[in-house]
């Protein structure tokens, strides 16, 4: 059993990076008030130009193309971020319907550029050698059980979350800025008479989740699959929201859910390990995240942790 | 604050030009032509081809736009029916493969005589519809779920749950393994392409009695006035003595049976055989942007669902055109950015305005 759960960690922290990063990103954007439904069309975005640039950037023999492509990737993802933070925060747009339309657009978009870029309707598939290879973290490694599953054998991305998590809870639990920024998402009129600018903390807010999707979204992209296609993301920025909920919109609680998701959308490949379980249609196994999801929030609903003024439209002349 | 004397109309045929017009951008920063946009609207529309006139007027073409908007007139009003509501439906995905399950199953599974058989294909899939709605509309009304993610998860969960059912419960086709066997002939919506290639068929009753049927409930009952007040006020409508909860459950449910209907229609008119799903349709999806451009009445959505049936019936054209065909699906959340901008476009309107008042002031002085 021990091996077995050895053999699937990798695996499932592989499957849970991106979660977790996107979902860090959610956190700045619902703790400052903002409802960022977009998460999914930031990882469209930021998995197509991490791809893109990759493939093209390593065919032209550049050194560190990988760099470049991440780099990309997150300036991109708050550039087009930016057309939600816009619409939600000056035009007082339903923040779901201006999320979703950055889903449709996110879709539509890089398909369209990647027929224009490749001729067809993905980007060709980069080397193996383009991306970075498995690294294992010295001395942390030794450290029994939670050395070989957390530290042994990982993409750097994994690593990074792993900072990610602590860097976020800092910014947001142990600084004047991450203080002012909670508090545009709890009584916004009340942040604006003690001077603090809530359209600033806002914009701020949603482009930091927008940058964070789409590493996330690159990290997905670049850790598990050979190019970028339409379904790449398959609706797991969705999967990142519930991620966030679940995690009680805390950097650790994202943390946990993340690895739990990740082990969700794994469990299936490994039904002839588990004789209980290989009776079970593989369908079911695909469909375990998404219902897993949906019993999470059911169970975690009625306590409320989301911040209170998410998704209201601020208006400056109100009190 | 704005006033709000430009109308929804007004709004939405601005942010319907706007959209296009940024299609049009985007090709030509891409080095396409955006003028072929237009010449493969206008084909769809028409039949008419500005490249080759003398080839005359092809009703295969207007016949195929009609055919196309069957099915977003259809999930646009289910969109239309949660928003008048309170509710944000963007899981039309997952009722319309819940509604083609229940139509394959019926028109496969049991035996009747035409047309009670198709009818019964079809109310099938509107009540499996319905069913996958229950959810998301119930977990809204009794524990306050956001039901844009409860929507979202039960679209994929739908997508394996097809594939599973269909798998065990429907005959095969054994030469393709992925599909099920052709509908018996009784199930059918006849064809109504008038000698020509479409596949146009009596599928338009459906979407006709769908679209009255919307507009007499919402407009003209006191269920769809107490649904609309419990979209416009919650609190309100509560002390009012309307059953908010009830009424949030119904009104999802509601709306996914619209959406089955459109599965069903699509299956028998264009398919025939039951369907395993591989990705999705993006009806649903369709309907939102049908939905916010039609402002969520029953002729309003008729509207823009023709307007975004012709869109679709394009998409071959724009290819022959040499234009990437997700161009539409750019120009669609184009549109449903610009709607969702709308104080924004309000407050342009009222700035022109006041600037033509102030010129005809002065002129008169």
């Amino acid at each position: 059993m021990l091996d077995l759960i050895y053999e699937m960690f990798p695996i499932a922290i592989i499957s849970a990076v991106p979660l977790i990063i996107t979902g860090l990103g959610g956190i700045f954007s619902e703790r400052s008030g903002v409802v960022n439904i977009a998460l999914d069309g930031c990882m469209q975005i930021g998995g197509f130009v991490a791809a893109t640039l990759l493939v093209i950037l390593d065919g032209m023999g550049v050194p560190g193309a990988i760099w470049y492509a991440i780099i990309a990737a997150i300036i991109s993802g708050g550039v087009f971020v930016a057309i939600h933070a816009f619409a939600s925060i000056h035009m007082r747009a339903d923040q779901t319907i201006s999320g979703t339309a950055l889903n449709v657009l996110a879709g539509g978009l890089t398909i369209t550029l990647c027929e224009i870029i490749f001729g067809h309707k993905s980007t060709t598939a980069y080397g193996i050698s383009a991306i970075f290879p498995r690294i294992t973290v010295p001395f942390l490694s030794d450290i029994p059980v939670i050395g070989r599953l957390f530290f042994t054998n990982n993409y750097p991305f994994t690593y990074f979350a792993y900072v990610l998590v602590i860097v976020v809870w800092f910014m947001l639990y142990k600084t004047s800025f991450g203080l002012r920024l909670r508090s545009c998402g709890e009584y916004p009129q009340a942040s604006a008479s003690m001077g603090i600018s809530v359209q600033k903390m806002r914009w701020i807010g949603v482009v930091i989740s927008g940058m964070l999707a789409a590493l996330g979204g690159a990290s997905l992209v670049l850790m598990t699959q050979t190019y970028f296609h339409g379904g790449s993301i398959n609706g797991l920025g969705f999967v990142a929201i519930a991620t966030m909920i679940f995690g009680r919109y805390h950097p650790a609680g994202v943390l946990g859910a993340g690895i739990l998701f990740g082990f969700a959308q794994v469990l299936g490949h490994y039904t002839n390990s588990l004789p209980l379980l290989s009776a079970i249609p593989s369908q079911f196994f695909s469909m375990f995240p998404y219902v897993l999801t949906i019993v999470v929030l059911v169970i975690f609903s009625g306590k409320s942790f989301a911040p209170k003024a998410g998704g209201e439209i601020y208006d400056p002349g109100k009190r | 604050m704005t006033s709000k004397k430009h109308s929804t109309l007004v709004v939405s045929l601005i942010a319907v030009i706007l959209g296009i017009l940024v299609g049009c951008v985007i090709l030509m920063v891409t080095g396409r032509n955006p003028l072929n946009i237009f010449v493969a609207l206008i084909r769809s529309l028409t039949g008419f081809s500005i490249n080759n006139p003398d080839r005359g007027i092809n009703m295969m073409y207007p016949l195929n736009w009609l055919l196309s908007s069957m099915p977003v007139i259809l999930t646009g009003l289910s969109v239309a029916f949660a928003y008048r509501t309170g509710l944000f439906n963007i899981g039309g995905e997952g009722q319309y493969i819940a509604g083609s399950i229940a139509c394959a199953a019926v028109a496969l599974l049991i035996d009747l005589p035409p047309v009670i058989h198709t009818i019964a294909c079809v109310i099938a899939a509107a009540l499996a519809g319905a069913l996958w709605a229950f959810l998301p509309g119930f977990l809204k009304a009794f524990r306050n779920i956001n039901e844009v993610v409860i929507c979202v998860m039960m679209n994929y969960i739908a997508l394996y749950f097809n594939d599973w059912f269909v798998r065990s419960f429907l005959p095969i086709d054994e030469f393709t393994l992925a599909r099920t066997v052709n509908f018996p002939e009784t199930v059918s919506l006849g064809n109504l392409g008038f000698g020509t290639a479409s596949q146009f068929n009596y599928g338009i009753i459906f979407v006709i009695i769908a679209v009255i049927v919307f507009w007499f409930v919402m407009e003209k009952t006191t269920f769809g006035y107490s649904l609309r007040a419990t979209g416009f006020n919650s609190e309100g409508s509560r002390y009012a003595g309307m059953k908010n909860r009830r009424n949030t459950v119904l009104s999802m449910m509601i709306a996914g049976a619209f959406t089955g209907v459109a599965a069903a229609i699509v299956l028998i008119g264009n398919y025939s055989y039951g369907r395993i799903y591989t990705g999705f349709d993006n009806f649903g999806f369709d309907g939102i942007s049908v939905a916010l451009v039609g402002g969520a009445n029953a002729f309003g959505v008729l509207a823009s669902g023709l307007l975004f049936g012709l869109m679709a019936a394009s998409e071959t054209q724009f290819q022959i055109l040499g234009i990437p065909s997700e161009v539409s699906d750019l120009i669609q959340a184009a549109i449903i950015i610009f709607v969702a901008m709308q104080y924004g476009i309000r407050l342009i309107l009222d700035f022109l305005d006041r600037k033509t008042m102030k010129d005809k002031v002065k002129e008169v002085a």
